[in-house]
């Protein structure tokens, strides 16, 4: 991928649209950078962009702001880092420095209102989208590990209620004591 | 100095705010109204209720929200530097030993273990928009779901919008702004 100005224009352009349609929280950014990144652009790949999200989730800070600054780092090194957060950054930015003169006038308008609660709707359709495209992955792996750590922690994030960086860390410490002790043991005998 | 105090404040709240979104909220209360008294408490609620309208992570909602109300659009610009500068150090941190290193075995194992994981937190976020979006009261969860509570449209919208993308597999952020618009004709005129 030749990194001319186009290329840099085209990420600043991808993360800054991603990060205004991000609403109704951090993890709406993971589908939509897929779409972009992975499905349209093919910039990297599905297990790649996996990664990313489960490393930005595990640090401290945004995770639609860590994704961005590890996506820009991935494609572009620490200049592609700084333009993606500068995409990533400024709609919240431009949005929020406009809305703090009227907000008063915004919050009580029934057209935002109407248009927000119709946006919901949208995203709400694209997050289940990819959701079946994701999952259907894992489960076309036909790994019963894989597949079992899904149910887990699905079951463990909406009924149980646990923090999504502890799963994160649990299911990390798990994979890497089965893949790295358990499963080579099994494989020496 | 104002500015170093808004750039230290919020560069608090990047650094501590584990778990995002939420996460972050009572570190910006602790910064904004207890150490510094910078908002009212009616004004921290309509940042709140601002912030859930419009896209972006809260934290930065709030720097920009803060920053601008206490030192205009330099003191927004400094409150978001501020409180992304702790993630760009961490995670081009993590980064650059990621990538140096994820083709090691024993990191292949660890990612392999938490990329299923990854997919159900996913839709855990999805499951809580989900909910929002059909349900007319706030907080709603699987557990205190009212039948009576449903808003149809919104279902149908969701329907015929996964229908969409899964059939004609378009731009999401066209069907964002469809629904969108749909919205203004269904909510907002009639």
């Amino acid at each position: 991928m030749e990194k001319n100005i186009k290329f840099y224009w085209k990420l600043f352009l991808s993360t800054f649209t991603l990060s205004a349609f991000t609403l109704g929280g951090g993890y709406v950014i993971v589908p939509l950078m897929r779409k972009k990144f992975v499905e349209e652009l093919k910039w990297i790949d599905e297990e790649e962009m996996l990664n990313i999200v489960a490393i930005s989730q595990s640090a401290p800070g945004m995770i639609a702001v860590n994704a961005s600054i590890m996506t820009g780092y991935r494609l572009a090194g620490v200049l592609g880092a700084i333009i993606a957060t500068f995409g990533t950054v400024l709609p919240p930015l431009i949005i929020i420095t406009i809305i703090a003169k009227f907000y008063t006038a915004f919050k009580e308008n029934r057209y935002i209102n109407a248009l927000l609660l119709g946006m919901r709707a949208g995203v709400a359709a694209v997050i289940i989208d990819v959701i079946i495209k994701m999952s259907r992955n894992v489960i076309k792996t036909k790994n019963s590990i894989s597949i079992g750590i899904m149910i887990v922690a699905l079951i463990a994030s909406v009924i149980l209620d646990i923090n999504a960086a502890l799963i994160i860390i649990l299911c990390g410490v798990f994979g890497g004591f089965y893949y790295n002790i358990v499963k080579k043991a099994g494989e020496d005998q | 100095m104002i500015y170093l105090e808004i750039f230290i404040s919020f560069f608090q709240i990047g650094l501590f705010s584990f778990g995002g979104g939420y996460a972050a909220l009572p570190l910006i209360e602790v910064q904004v109204l207890e150490v510094h008294n910078w908002l009212t408490m009616g004004e921290f609620a309509d940042l709140l209720t601002i912030s859930q309208m419009t896209p972006g992570p809260i934290a930065i909602n709030a720097a920009t929200f803060v920053g601008t109300k206490v030192a205009g659009l330099p003191g927004a610009v400094i409150a978001t530097i501020g409180c992304v500068t702790p993630s760009f150090i961490i995670i081009l941190t993590l980064s650059y030993f990621y990538f140096k290193y994820k083709n090691l075995s024993s990191i292949q194992g660890i990612l392999k273990g938490l990329r299923p994981a990854v997919v159900s937190l996913i839709a855990s976020a999805g499951l809580s928009i989900l909910m929002l979006t059909i349900f007319k009261t706030e907080g709603t969860s699987l557990f205190n779901m009212k039948l009576s509570d449903i808003n149809i449209i919104a279902i149908i919208m969701v329907a015929i919008s996964v229908f969409i993308l899964r059939r004609f597999k378009p731009d999401p952020i066209k069907v964002m702004i469809g629904t969108g618009v749909i919205g203004i004709l269904i909510y907002g005129i009639f």
